[in-house]
Parts: structure tokens; C-alpha cells; sequence
């Protein structure tokens, strides 16, 4: 038995990303999810079934709150920013098993003003390992945790912090197109290059943002989804995949190679595309390096060389594989890849305004999160 | 005015690696190896991943290893390391076949590369606890 085709995205919703929400994290999840239920022509009561981002809000919130009698499912998926994307291969087994129709995945945080996603990493069991051996070194946030693997990339096969310049410049100029990104003010190369140094190979503009906000996708059963207010959003494929030594990238034997790599060979065999296939894709973009490493993991590329694929202008609107078209966690807004999935669904309806990819009808989406865990789905138009 | 003084982050050990904790502040560092098979793993933890034995034996690494990759880190993430940025940290294969990650002293960071000889070195932190630190070799 296979996911393939199990369940389709039938409904998303966000709301205005800012720095400063004054709201609860519950209000903001409550206001999301609303927005995606009433995007896929649903009642809240008509939800069965609750993957939560793994902080903060759990299923019986939103019990409480929608009133929903009779909830069937529910999961979190622990694996930081690969979580919200790893979401989805949880519902549609939940709902290919037949435990369920409509999931809600959701998340929300105030990253800015409230508990700064720049501080959390120690209080995750995750990063137990981390936390007794590495950060009494002074080994303590994720700039200084994924440098060396950075580091290592430009050692073995030449990558220049100028390449890393152009994801963070298309990603910005995607979020101006948006209308709700935090970041909107264009950015050159040379803005990326004067940046100041984080941790060494990391500069500032190589960095996400520590936003406010809260975004909630709906997936449904594909049996129902044909029949809903929007066009269903497919399901092709979908895997997780964890790195060889997940509690500690220095003790990997391949500094280069992230749970992905394990995952996306299963999601494009489930979905049965080849990359040329893929018109749109939303990498996760905790940091500039992670995107390029990913869409070498992903297979577009050989190991060695993402550096100048995305140096060359192939990830821009308009290129070979346009990448991370809302703006993504560097400019429009960080919540852990959830608005990833909603861009891609967007995306995919036709429905992505003034950054939409002429004619997209497969994409796909990517997680990334704490040591390298990964997670793909591979979506089509219905 | 002075600055209050904001401690670092420390070990809490658990039963599985207190012995690492112990060799240090022996200034000596410990890997641990499998007392069945003899696979030595590092990070310290309770069970070898080759046959499942939670029996092990500890040997004092030799100390000699070469860079593997490295950052520089200029923001201050931990207050209690505000005052040493910038600071270098380094992954260093060690002869043994295991990779130690330890703060650099004594190389600057336009002479790091991959495969430069280092020695592990030893330096005394707060409350009796002495961190591995990577040094030049000779
Ligand atoms: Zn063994």
C-alpha cells in the first residue's frame, strides 16, 4: 500500500506575519486554522483529526475552541523545521488507514516578541546531545551548529559566499511580490556581502527571521477533496528521512549529506515524476547554505554543485527551478515551513498572484529541522 | 559600572558519561569503547550500535588529529561568551577514527585547512571542569 494520491491539500490559511503581534500563540493558531477550514469549505466541527506543531498548542485547544465533538486523530511530529512537512505524511496515513477525512496541521509563534526561536534549542530533548557536550564549548545556536557543515562545502568543492548572496537576494525580491512578508525592502549581493559575520561562513543575510504569526494547512482524503470549494491539491508523493548521527551533525561521517537525501528518492519514486517534472519548488530556508544543500540532496544537482546552480540565477521566478516564491523564512516569514506548504498549494491553484509560476502544475516542498532530519512531499493540481 | 559576570552553559552527566567528564578533569580524553566488540563511539551514550552490548571500556585518546571544518563566531549567542567573541571552533578527526569539536587556540583562523596537523590540548574552565581545547602541533 502506497500514499500515493491518499490525500490532497484542501485548504490553507495565514495570518499577517509581523514582529510584535500582541496576540496569544493560541489566538494566531485559532485565527490560521479558521482561515484554512473556511478555505476548503469546511465547518471547524467538520475537522477529524490535529497534527500540531510540537510547541505550545496542543489538539485539545483546539477541541475546546472549535467544538469539535468527536476528534478522531492526533500526532505531533517532533523534528523542528522538517516537522510541518513530515505533518503531512502523518495525515495521509492517518487517512489512508481510514481513521480520518480533514487534518488540521498548524502552527504558530510569536518567534519575535515572545519565546525567540534563537533561544529555544536548548530546552528540545533533541538536543540533549548538544546541549551536555557542544554548547559548554560554546557551540550553542543553529548559525554556529550548521556553519561547519557550510565551512566543510566550500573546502571540498569551492561554493563562495556569493552564491549563498543570490538565494537570499531572489528569496527577498519573491517576498516583495508577496504582500505579507516581514522583509520588503529589496537587497543586492553586495548588501548580502557586507553583512555582518554571525558565525563564519554565516553572515546576517544568510539568516531567517524570528517572526509572529501563525499558518494552518487543511488535508483531506482525496475521495472528498474533488468535491470541496478549491481545486485539490494532490499528494504524489511524501517521506521523512533522518541524517546518519541526528543528535549531532559533527560526528556525521558526511557533513554534506542531511536526512533529505534519504527521503527524496522515496518521494519521487511514490510520485512518480523526475525532477524535470517539477516546476515550483519551496526548499525550507532556515539558512542560505541548507537551501543549496537540499537541492543537492534532492537530486537536482550533484553533491558539489548547488554553488553555482543557485549562483547562476536557475532558483529565480523565471528560472530552471523557481524556488521559495512567497518569500520563505528569510524574507517573509518563520513559521518552520508551514507557509511553505501553503505557497505551494497557491501555487499550484493558480492562486500565487504576482510571483505565480506560469502554469505550475507539479511542485514540491521541503523541511529541514534541528540536526538534518528532512522531510518532501511532491504535489499536483487536481 | 562592571559587567555581571553570566555563567557558561554547563554538562549536566549522566550515569552513561560521567566517565568522560571524570577524564577531563584528569586532562585526559576518553572514548569509549565497546567492551564486546571493541567499536569505540563518541559521543559517550549507553549502547553500541554494532552489537547491543551496554558494556564498555574507556581509552585515553592520543591527542593528535587533523581539522576537519571549522566556524568563526563573531555574534555573542550566550552572554556567558560575550566577552570572547570572536572564537573559533573547530571539528578535528582524530587519530582514533572519532571527531572531537573543541574552540581553537593558538592558530589563526587564515591558517586553517582541512588535513592540518593539530594536538588536543586541555584548558581549565569554572567549578573544576577542564574543556578540550585544539592546538598547534610542535
Ligand atoms: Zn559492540
Amino acid at each position: 500500500m502506497s500514499l500515493r494520491e491518499a490525500a490532497a491539500i484542501s485548504g490553507v490559511g495565514e495570518t499577517a506575519y509581523t514582529r510584535g503581534s500582541g496576540k496569544s500563540v493560541l489566538a494566531m493558531q485559532l485565527e490560521a486554522a479558521l482561515k484554512a477550514i473556511q478555505d476548503a469549505g469546511l465547518s471547524p466541527k467538520d475537522i477529524d483529526g490535529i497534527v500540531p506543531y510540537g510547541a505550545g498548542v496542543v489538539a485539545e485547544d483546539f477541541i475546546t475552541n472549535f467544538g469539535i465533538a468527536d476528534l478522531r486523530f492526533s500526532a505531533v511530529t517532533p523534528m523542528g523545521g522538517a516537522s510541518c512537512v513530515a505533518a503531512i505524511q502523518c495525515a495521509a496515513a492517518a487517512i489512508s488507514a481510514g481513521i480520518c477525512n480533514h487534518v488540521l496541521l498548524v502552527i504558530g509563534r510569536n518567534g519575535f516578541s515572545g519565546n525567540r526561536i534563537g533561544a529555544r534549542v536548548a530546552q528540545m530533548p533533541q538536543f540533549r546531545t548538544i546541549a551536555e557536550f557542544e554548547m559548554p564549548l560554546g557551540a550553542i545556536a543553529p548559525a554556529q551548529l550548521y556553519a561547519p557543515m557550510a565551512r566543510r562545502h566550500m573546502e571540498l568543492y569551492g561554493t563562495k559566499s556569493e552564491q549563498w548572496a543570490e538565494i537570499a537576494v531572489s528569496t527577498r525580491h519573491n517576498a516583495i511580490l508577496n504582500g505579507n512578508a516581514t522583509m520588503t525592502k529589496p537587497i543586492t549581493v553586495e548588501d548580502h556581502q557586507n553583512s555582518r559575520m554571525i558565525s563564519d561562513p554565516l553572515r546576517l543575510l544568510d539568516c531567517s527571521l524570528e517572526s509572529d504569526g501563525a499558518a494552518a494547512v487543511v488535508v483531506s482524503a482525496s475521495d472528498r477533496a474533488k468535491d470541496m470549494a478549491k481545486r485539490p491539491i494532490y499528494v504524489m508523493g511524501v517521506a521523512e528521512g533522518h541524517p546518519d548521527s541526528p543528535s549531532a551533525i559533527t560526528q556525521r561521517p558526511d557533513l554534506t549529506r542531511l536526512g533529505l537525501a534519504k527521503a527524496a528518492p522515496k518521494a519521487f519514486a511514490m510520485a512518480g515524476v523526475t525532477h524535470d517534472d517539477i516546476d515550483v519548488a519551496e526548499i525550507y530556508d532556515c539558512f542560505t547554505y541548507i537551501v543549496m544543500c537540499q537541492i543537492e540532496d534532492l537530486g537536482f544537482v550533484k553533491k558539489g554543485e548547488g554553488g553555482p546552480f543557485v549562483g547562476d540565477g536557475n532558483i529565480k521566478l523565471g528560472g530552471r527551478l523557481p524556488i521559495n516564491t512567497h518569500g520563505g523564512l528569510l524574507s517573509q516569514s518563520h513559521m518552520a515551513g508551514m507557509n511553505h506548504i501553503c505557497e505551494l498549494a497557491r501555487q499550484l491553484r493558480g492562486e500565487a498572484g504576482r510571483a505565480q509560476v506560469a502554469d505550475a502544475e507539479i511542485g514540491l516542498v521541503t523541511g529541514y529541522g534541528d540536526m538534518g532530519d528532512g522531510s518532501i512531499a511532491i504535489m499536483r493540481r487536481g | 559600572m562592571s559587567d555581571q559576570v553570566v555563567a557558561k552553559p554547563m554538562p549536566e552527566p549522566t550515569p552513561d558519561t560521567q566517565p568522560y567528564w571524570d577524564g577531563l578533569r584528569a586532562r585526559k580524553l576518553l572514548i569509549q569503547s565497546c567492551a564486546s566488540c571493541g567499536k569505540l563511539r563518541f559521543y559517550p551514550r549507553p549502547m553500541c550500535d554494532a552489537c547491543y552490548s551496554m558494556d564498555s571500556t574507556w581509552i585515553e585518546a592520543s591527542g593528535n588529529g587533523t581539522v576537519h571544518s571549522w566556524t568563526v563566531t563573531h555574534h555573542p549567542f550566550h552572554a556567558g561568551f560575550k566577552g570572547e567573541v570572536p572564537y573559533i571552533l573547530a571539528t578535528v578527526d582524530l587519530a582514533e577514527g572519532v571527531r572531537l569539536n573543541a574552540q581553537v587556540r593558538g592558530i589563526e583562523r587564515d591558517a586553517l585547512q582541512m588535513g592540518l596537523p593539530v594536538k588536543v590540548g586541555f584548558e581549565a574552565g569554572a567549578d573544576g571542569l577542564n574543556l578540550p581545547v585544539v592546538k598547534p602541533t610542535g
